[in-house]
């Protein structure tokens, strides 16, 4: 037990306060200009990063954002300095890639993943009830296929140098924005893409970004934070542990917003979302199940990553690729509605999903 | 006497409390050994068997860097 009691961080005090931070942290990015009841959106900041390379040309949601980076780079160091470096991979890497896609379309038809689901609630936006009742009704699924045994194989320990590469590709990232700063007016700066209009051009200080990000990525990986895992634990084991995480967060960022002057309660007009409440739960009900069959939200992927976890690296850029696709295809929704092929991306998604779990339990 | 082991290394979450919860509630009582290869995995299986009154009695780390609990109600 002498292992555990160390790490303060793992417990239900110690989680709820990482929660918290968060929450608060959120609420405060978003006051020193990321974008409303978004802040800190994983699924939304990777797709704004797939822009901010060009893997989309979606002109309003380029930016390479700071957060996600420090959110792999702070477990990495978490995890290196509490000797929980441990690389390994090889459980159904390609699947794994495939349900980050998945997983990315499926929260561009909602618009957000499940952290900003519970931001979104944080910060007034009816709409979001749909998107935690699509979430929990996907994981609630995820969790049939689990007392069915369903899983996606054993992982292997892989060498120091494999465990290190998404970190470095990440640290690479982050040299691009350290390199090509943005430039008042030109939607270009050397390699990168940046927007000039809509949530992309919305984007607090970078030494803030970046240090929340860090910030966020130590806690997290100490304390295992995971949205996803909170409603599944509560599911399948009726565990609260996640969900005080999930509840502090949300309680904080309510508190932050209300105390910003950030709380603005509705269900119109609310900000980059739609008010069609099927495709808002549907969206999120095929995101939810992808995470939960990957076994971690998009956060906790990247704070996988940064332990040396291939495979959730490997979902991480199953995640841009998806969020390229999504744009690409016209399959991501905006405030005006769903995308011109939003539906299909439901439907396929949600045809493959059936087939990974199905195919993978191992007993009937 | 031989002894139940599960082992869950290499697994993500949930299996390995998924598995341990199944031993746990098939036996009853008694003892169980479970392998983990990694720290979360290790609180969570603790704190599943805190949760079904089982007692973590040895919390290891082996050589080649996986844990073993040892369980016991």
């Amino acid at each position: 037990m002498s292992r555990m009691v160390k790490n303060v961080f793992a417990t239900a005090a110690g989680i709820t306060v990482v929660g918290a931070i968060i929450g608060v942290v959120a609420g405060l990015l978003q006051h020193y200009g990321n974008p409303a009841n978004m802040a800190i959106c994983v699924a939304c900041f990777g797709r704004d990063i797939a822009g901010s390379i060009g893997l989309h040309r979606a002109a309003v949601v380029q930016y390479l954002r700071p957060e996600i980076l420090g959110f792999v780079l702070g477990a990495f160091a978490a995890a290196l300095a509490f000797k929980e470096f441990k690389p390994s991979g090889g459980s159904a890497p390609i699947t794994r890639f495939v349900l980050g896609m998945i997983a990315m379309i499926g929260a561009l038809v909602f618009l957000g993943c499940p952290w900003r689901v519970f931001l979104r609630l944080a910060g007034g936006d009816g709409n979001a009830l749909f998107g935690l009742a699509g979430l929990v009704t996907g994981v609630w699924i995820g969790t049939l296929f689990f007392k069915r045994g369903f899983n996606l194989g054993r992982s292997q320990t892989q060498s120091t140098s494999t465990g290190l590469i998404f970190p470095l590709v990440i640290v690479g990232l982050l040299a691009l924005r350290l390199i090509y700063q943005p430039v008042a007016g030109e939607v270009q700066s050397g390699v990168l893409w940046y927007s000039l209009s809509g949530p992309g051009s919305f984007y607090a200080p970078l030494t803030f970004s970046l240090a929340a990000g860090l910030g966020i990525g130590f806690l997290a990986q100490r304390s295992r934070f995971c949205t996803m895992g909170a409603i599944r634990d509560l599911l399948l084991f009726r565990q609260w542990y996640l969900m005080y995480g999930v509840l502090a967060l949300l309680v904080f960022a309510f508190l932050t917003n209300l105390v910003l002057g950030q709380f603005n309660p509705g269900f119109v007009g609310q900000p980059v979302a739609h008010t069609s409440w099927f495709w808002n739960f549907a969206g999120m009900l095929v995101a939810g199940l992808a995470f939960a069959l990957a076994g971690g939200c998009p956060g906790r992927q990247l704070f996988l990553s940064g332990e040396g976890n291939t495979d959730a690296g490997l979902f991480a850029l199953g995640l841009l690729v998806g969020a390229a696709v999504a744009h690409n295809f016209g399959l991501a929704s905006s405030p005006a509605g769903i995308g011109p092929h939003g539906v299909a991306a439901v439907v396929i998604g949600m045809a493959v999903l059936l087939f990974v779990g199905f195919s993978n339990c191992k007993r009937t | 006497m031989a002894q139940k082991i599960v082992d869950a290394r290499g697994l993500s979450c949930p299996q390995p409390v998924l598995l341990a919860s199944e031993e746990m509630d098939k036996a009853g009582s008694g003892e169980l050994t479970v392998l983990v290869d990694n720290d979360a995995s290790r609180e969570n299986v603790g704190r599943a068997a805190a949760a079904k009154g089982w007692q973590v009695t040895a919390d290891v780390e082996e050589a080649d860097g996986h844990f073993r609990l040892e369980l016991q109600k």
